[in-house]
């Protein structure tokens, strides 16, 4: 006979799920320590230098560093005519401390060089006065200053000065978006001649949505050669797709130079074939030209790839069974084939268009002037122009497109499913 | 008349009469025969595989097949030409980009190997001398010196690489990993980010700790950059991996690191050299970030080309370039022989 015991039964069922739960940490927890040194390693060399040169963008102390009183006193001035003579003497004081440091980073040039950004021209009217400043040793210091420069009686200059003096502020993002602050401190769109970064930012889109379209026309083909061919023929050719994939970028770069310039290859064959007459060479490199065929070129093999490991698993009796139940054979590709390969195409897509708008070596290299993507544009700012926060503005923008795009790549393939070769 | 043409095209044969009518026409148009080798390989080869259709096939499928091997066709031309043509060029006598009369006409004169002599030479105190040569281009020829730090830096960074990544993708592919999705996104994120904001944060970062313009920083940036390869391809070889055998060798009394270097490691060791090779040619081939992080005392061999193509373009590069064509062959074919091995180990495939 025998009787069930309730409680024998979660005596023991306790412990043993509790023992489960325990064994289960642990090896959760192993796992994570696995991959502990990396991702502690990647936080420190890539995800916090990324954060802090964003955090750039919205942050430049560049006032409030020189002229730090001056900075917290200009915030009570409410706009309107010109700041108080209480606000002009702490300025000239600060001023002439500021200029005795030689500090990089909190020189009066620094703080000159931020209003510059904003009010173009005004650069010397800093350096000037900071020079003046330690002279004038008395009040009224509202007039000493105007008698040194007449810009100082525009209150557009202390509308600037006091936006400038927040550590925080949006006004970087404001001229990467193409605008400006106008007299009273509104923001407006700039005058036509400015406008390059948006144009650049739609340019880039643009450019790189073409070089993932003429890849996708290039790459469908030859992916579904590769998936009929016997493994045989198949790998000899694929061949052909892997070596220029793992050779060096500034090989297959330099060797567009070499096949597109205008006493290049392709302009002697013209030539030596009649197509062209020998002064009329066609400009194919250092233009936007050159830019779309070299990137198209190297991108080519990432929709390849994906195209031809999704396309090999397509079952030919599926094309077969529509053509045999009377199908047009274009009907049954439409319909049967191209759903099936929609999920290749989407990840060689995602992949191709992600890596275009993020380019800068080939563009710097054959893109000459109308060839710039935006991050050349970046690379500018922070090698030549040193405007680091515009910069960062710019690198923010683009980095939020290109982590939206990953975001949706990883939603709809996965990351984990990408494989080379 | 419709008809007649229909059958005159659709019968074996016919097509290659047409081929050889259009051959002698390009001979006649262009008067060489280089032109007429060129034409038929372009429109010939994918003749051959047409005309081996099935007999039954209409005329329309014969030319949309047709068509569709001159394209797949001309974009493997594409993709191989541009890689393949610099190595006869880099052979050029003259300072030029292209092709010259006498390299036309295979005239031995118009080749040598001068810019292959430049590489070792140039920034050389003294190229001549008899003595002291060795130690002079060692130290001082811009390439050599060039490809002294490539191949440190690319060594070093694969060897971290691959340690840290072989490890985390142990770790990733246990079935109990929490987060396994945010975490394997995170360590493949450096491959996505536009590589402009990873070398511009990297350094400002490296400049404030003090250890930009040196070795430890262009190794650092690279490892990062190098590391997605050796996730994703040590992944790859542990998802066909037979849990069981872990267990089996833990019954056996097995512990972790034993059961990892008698189990596990002989078997994800193809995965983890393919990994290895794959950080090295990446650190190999990166130039951003060492454009923005290292001094001329670190300069690669991209970065000595990428001044090269801006400033004083000579046929060298070239040389260069045919130099790390042949060998991205080698390794090529090192990882073609790994994947195959791998398969094997795994029982994927028979050969």
């Amino acid at each position: 006979m025998t009787t069930a015991n309730p409680s024998i039964d979660q005596a023991n069922a306790l412990p043993l799920k509790e023992k489960l739960a325990k064994t289960t940490a642990i090896q959760r927890r192993r796992a994570f320590l696995l991959t502990l040194p990396l991702v502690l390693f990647l936080l420190i060399s890539f995800v916090f230098p990324i954060g802090q040169m964003l955090f750039n963008s919205i942050h430049n102390d560049k006032v409030s560093a020189v002229v730090p009183d001056f900075a917290t006193a200009i915030q009570t001035w409410d706009g309107q005519g010109l700041p108080s003579e209480k606000v002009f003497e702490i300025f000239v004081k600060d001023l002439a401390k500021a200029k005795k440091v030689r500090e990089v980073g909190r020189t009066v040039g620094n703080m000159a060089t931020r209003i510059n950004y904003e009010m173009p021209g005004s650069r010397s009217l800093f350096t000037k006065s900071a020079r003046k400043a330690g002279k004038i040793k008395q009040g009224p210091y509202k007039e000493a200053l105007i008698k040194i420069d007449k810009k100082w009686a525009n209150p557009q200059v202390w509308l600037t000065l006091q936006r400038a003096s927040h550590d925080i502020s949006p006004s970087f993002y404001v001229a990467a978006m193409d605008m400006k602050y106008n007299e009273t401190g509104e923001i407006v769109k700039a005058d036509e001649l400015y406008q390059i970064y948006l144009n650049n930012f739609v340019k880039t889109l643009w450019l790189a949505a073409l070089i993932t379209f003429i890849c996708v026309l290039l790459a469908y083909p030859v992916a579904y050669l590769l998936s009929v061919l016997p493994l045989r023929q198949s790998n000899l050719l694929m061949i052909m797709v892997l070596l220029p994939f793992w050779t060096s970028l500034l090989v297959r770069t330099t060797a567009w130079i070499a096949i597109l310039q205008t006493e290049g290859v392709i302009n002697d064959l013209l030539v030596y074939f009649g197509v062209i007459g020998d002064d009329g060479r066609i400009q194919m490199i250092y233009n936007q030209t050159g830019t779309i065929i070299a990137m198209v070129h190297i991108l080519l093999p990432f929709m390849i790839l994906p195209l031809y490991s999704v396309m090999k698993t397509i079952q030919p009796t599926y094309m077969r069974a529509a053509l045999s139940m009377g199908s047009k054979p274009f009907y049954a590709y439409r319909r049967v084939y191209l759903p099936q390969t929609i999920p290749g195409l989407a990840a060689g897509t995602l992949l191709v268009f992600i890596l275009a708008i993020g380019y800068y070596i080939t563009p710097a290299l054959v893109g000459g002037q109308d060839g710039l993507l935006i991050s050349n544009l970046i690379a500018y700012h922070i090698q030549k122009s040193l405007n680091w926060s515009l910069g960062a503005a710019l690198g923010t923008m683009l980095l939020v497109v290109v982590l939206l795009l990953y975001w949706i790549y990883n939603r709809l393939i996965g990351i984990d499913k990408l494989r080379f070769g | 008349m419709i008809n007649f043409l229909q059958n005159f095209i659709n019968n074996k044969g016919r097509a290659y009469f047409f081929l050889a009518l259009a051959t002698i026409v390009v001979v006649l148009l262009t008067g060489t025969i280089k032109a007429a080798v060129g034409f038929l390989l372009i429109f010939g080869i994918p003749l051959y595989f047409m005309e081996k259709m099935h007999d039954y096939a209409t005329t329309g499928e014969r030319f949309t097949r047709y068509m569709f091997l001159v394209i797949s066709a001309s974009v493997l031309v594409f993709l191989i030409a541009p890689v393949l043509i610099i190595m006869p060029l880099s052979f050029n006598a003259e300072p030029y980009f292209t092709f010259t009369e006498g390299m036309l006409s295979f005239d031995s004169e118009a080749y040598s190997s001068r810019w292959y002599l430049d590489i070792l030479h140039n920034g050389m105190k003294a190229p001549a001398a008899i003595e002291g040569w060795w130690s002079d281009m060692w130290n001082n020829a811009q390439w050599i010196r060039a490809a002294r730090n490539s191949f440190f830096i690319a060594t070093v960074s694969a060897i971290i690489a691959t340690t840290l990544g072989t490890l985390a993708a142990l770790g990733l592919s246990r079935p109990e990993m929490p987060y396994r999705a945010l975490i394997t996104s995170l360590l493949i994120s450096p491959m996505i980010v536009p590589l402009v904001i990873t070398a511009t944060g990297m350094f400002f970062f490296y400049s404030s700790i003090g250890i930009a313009k040196t070795y430890t920083g262009v190794i650092l940036a690279h490892v990062t950059l190098g590391v997605p390869f050796v996730i994703i391809t040590v992944t790859a070889t542990l998802s066909g991996f037979d849990m069981s055998l872990v267990r089996a060798s833990q019954n056996m009394g097995a512990n972790g690191w034993t059961t990892f270097r008698r189990i596990i490691m002989p078997l994800i060791l193809p995965g983890m050299i393919s990994g290895a090779l794959f950080a090295f040619i990446t650190s190999l081939d990166e130039v951003v970030a060492v454009l923005f992080i290292a001094d001329v005392e670190q300069r690669t061999i991209p970065r000595q080309m990428f001044s090269g193509i801006r400033e004083q373009i000579s046929p060298t590069i070239l040389a260069v370039a045919s130099i790390l064509v042949v060998m991205s062959v080698a390794l090529l074919t090192v990882l073609e022989l790994l994947r195959r091995r791998s398969e094997r180990l795994r029982g994927m495939s028979p050969g």
